[in-house]
């Protein structure tokens, strides 16, 4: 099998290792991973604050980079989301860019959700190791209606004992601008968050979306403990 | 406080309100009660599905025939006895209230909740006419002891605990100190009970406005919904334009969704139908009434981009879920609607020149979305109102900019390689400007980006 890989903006500058991590599973379920070459960022930033016409730039840019016919495999949700939801509606007034937005939005899939759907990975006996706790990202849950798929890849992990987080769902603040425009709030949101966390006393704190777990991360910084943030592809690559 | 709108300071507000620990506490405490409530009453409703969408479709239908459901009323209304206003904004409203108390000679009235009156700051101007005007409501009342405004719309008091209330009523009231509720929910009947038989009027809100019958229906739980609207002689109802229903028939449906929604009850203690007038042969209702149906404003968003937010039922239940709200609290927006339903009203009926930083006020979790009973979809129209204030020139020139630039970077490899490059390089000069509250809560960039490892 032949995929696509959107390895996210924030992957790229600041979390290169979820990529190679993301790389590894491929390899393990035999899939071809072709990275398409001139990628850069979905566009959420400029779309989520309210720049329409800055965000159908970089989706014209996305789509032009992400031609073809093989699914479209991203280790986030959110950016997921974006390409799936909001670009068929950028370029509604525009019936050839929104063609291909549309054929775009049809190929594309969160990494667990691909994992799960398309490779049977939670019955392939992947195996890490300690106790394991999940933050559930706002978007992968709500808007691509990805809830079980992470839960089932990790209880599925040998040597991996799975801790169910209170409030799972609640969202840990970050929201993209939202952390820059009201870091108050933002804060007190991933504190609350931090506190969820340490409560399930696990040493690792998981999600598929490098935006929460770094916010997640900054939260967990400030609070004395030995607790991880990795993401996903992180911890289902750890014995790769 | 109050009466003059802050949404402008959203930030610091919120900022302030997140030190408040124990309006924190209390916040955390009443939001989680009210989401695990409705959880478990909507857990033994098998069709909830299709009652939501039945519900938002018939919200619709009232909103694309508005007008005829809103001349249909008021024909019903007034053949079943009722004197019914239109009222353009907050001011003709407030006059034609105020002028029907003064041709009575009203000198006491007694109000059930209402957030329609909270919108057009009702008290004050009645209490500037020489009026003395007293919430019947529980929390209604406790706020009016403080002289606050309700942070939430169906749980005024949220925001306080009961050793507040407890000192409030002891200083107010002059009774004895307890945080027992039901000592203080007792205190607080008795003050209020007499009230009811001496006032000269009556004003309520009204939760909906069946149009084929004229009948006012209200939800209510302490029974003082049903005094005000019943034991004074003069009644007045103010409600606006979008509270309209087609019919009786329809009522089963808000019945099963809005108490629910709201506080997890599957019923609410009360629900009242007035329909006109005390007949000949009855024996309560009031002799006298008025409905005055206020438009400020929603014929307008009726023709906009943002005209789902009418078909809010005010149960709350965005508010309840939302992290922000539960963090800031209703008093940090500003106005009179909190939370999520809140930001779009507020930013629709004031305007953005007085609201844009509300826009800003979610992080587009969705929580409130997967709650709202009528489908509102809150989160595209929080998008659609943060392109409106870049379109109308509130956002700042700064971000216009930069966005700019991430648009052309973004739509540039090579752009966008180089602004990855400078901001590593740079990574100090980048914090120290970034600020420590946003910069410095990002990691280092990687010294290799992933694209140049991808084999």
């Amino acid at each position: 099998m032949r995929v696509q890989l959107f390895g996210t903006c924030l992957v790229d500058s600041f979390f290169p290792e979820v990529g190679e991590a993301t790389l590894k599973l491929f390899r393990r379920f035999g899939v071809t991973a072709v990275f398409p070459r001139g990628q850069t960022c979905c566009g959420q930033p400029a779309f989520n604050a309210g720049y329409a016409d800055d965000a159908r730039a970089a989706a014209a840019h996305f789509l032009s980079v992400f031609d073809g016919d093989a699914p479209i495999v991203t280790p986030s949700g959110s950016c997921a989301a974006m390409v799936k939801h909001h670009y068929p509606v950028l370029f509604r007034t525009d019936p050839v860019m929104n063609a291909k937005a549309e054929r775009a939005a049809g190929r594309i899939y969160e990494l667990s959700q691909f994992l799960v759907r398309f490779l049977r990975a939670h019955e392939s006996g992947l195996a890490g190791k300690g106790t394991v706790t999940y933050h559930s990202s706002c978007h992968l849950a709500r808007s691509l209606g990805v809830r079980d798929e992470p839960l089932i890849l990790l209880q599925s992990m040998k040597g991996v004992r799975f801790v169910p987080m209170p409030d799972a769902t609640r969202c840990c603040g970050f929201g993209g601008t939202f952390m820059a425009k009201l870091p108050e709030i933002s804060c007190a949101l991933a504190d609350e968050k931090a506190d969820s966390i340490l409560a399930t006393g696990a040493d690792t704190v998981t999600g598929c979306d490098a935006g929460c777990l770094m916010n997640i991360g900054d939260a967990m910084k400030k609070r004395a403990n030995f607790v991880q943030v990795r993401h996903i592809a992180q911890v289902l690559a750890e014995e790769l | 406080m109050s009466d003059v709108q802050t949404s402008l300071a959203f930030r610091a507000n919120a900022a302030r309100a997140i030190k408040d620990a124990p309006m924190r506490a209390a916040m955390r405490q009443a939001a989680d009660t009210f989401g695990a409530k409705r959880a478990d009453a909507f857990a033994s409703v098998a069709d909830l599905e299709a009652l939501r969408d039945r519900a938002s479709a018939l919200r619709l239908q009232v909103l694309d025939r508005l007008q005829e459901y809103e001349e249909m009323f008021a024909s019903r209304a007034t053949r079943a006895g009722a004197t019914v206003h239109r009222a353009k904004d907050a001011s003709s409203a407030r006059e034609i209230i105020a002028r029907i108390l003064a041709d009575r000679g009203a000198k006491t009235v007694v109000k059930s909740k209402s957030m329609v009156s909270e919108e057009i700051h009702l008290n004050a101007h009645l209490e500037k006419e020489g009026l003395t005007v007293l919430e019947t409501d529980l929390g209604e009342y406790i706020i009016q002891l403080v002289g606050e405004t309700p942070s939430h719309i169906i749980v005024p008091a949220i925001h306080k605990n009961r050793q507040q209330v407890g000192r409030l009523f002891a200083e107010k009231l002059g009774v004895e100190y307890t945080e027992d509720p039901q000592v203080l929910t007792k205190i607080a009947r008795r003050t209020i009970r007499e009230k009811f038989l001496t006032a000269d009027a009556g004003l309520s809100g009204a939760n909906f406005a069946a149009a084929a019958s004229g009948s006012l229906v209200l939800f209510t739980n302490e029974g003082n919904g049903r005094m005000v609207t019943t034991v004074p002689p003069l009644h007045i109802a103010i409600l606006s334009l979008e509270k309209m229903i087609p019919s009786l028939a329809d009522l089963p449906t808000f019945i099963r969704l809005l108490p629910r929604s709201a506080t997890g009850q599957s019923i609410t203690s009360y629900v009242s139908v007035i329909t006109g007038t005390r007949k000949p042969g009855e024996a309560t209702g009031a002799k006298e009434l008025h409905i005055v149906l206020l438009d400020n404003g929603r014929t307008e968003i009726l023709s906009g981009e943002c005209r789902e937010i009418l078909k809010c039922i005010r149960c709350g239940a965005c508010m309840n879920v939302c992290p922000v709200y539960r963090t800031v609290g209703g008093h940090s927006y500003g106005w009179t609607y909190p939370g999520p339903m809140g930001i779009i009203l507020t930013t629709l009926l004031t305007g953005m020149a007085k609201s844009h930083p509300l826009v800003d006020a979610s992080t587009l979790c969705g929580a409130c979305v997967e709650v709202c009973p009528v489908h509102i979809p809150l989160v595209d129209l929080f998008l659609r109102l943060r392109e409106r204030r870049v379109r109308e020139g509130f956002s700042r020139p700064m971000e216009k900019r930069g966005m700019r630039v991430f648009g052309k970077a973004a739509a540039s490899p090579s752009l966008f390689s180089a602004g990855q490059y400078l901001s590593r390089t740079f990574w100090p000069l980048v914090r120290a400007l970034g600020g420590k509250d946003v910069a410095g809560r990002l990691p280092r960039p990687a010294k290799v980006p992933f694209h140049r490892r991808v084999p």
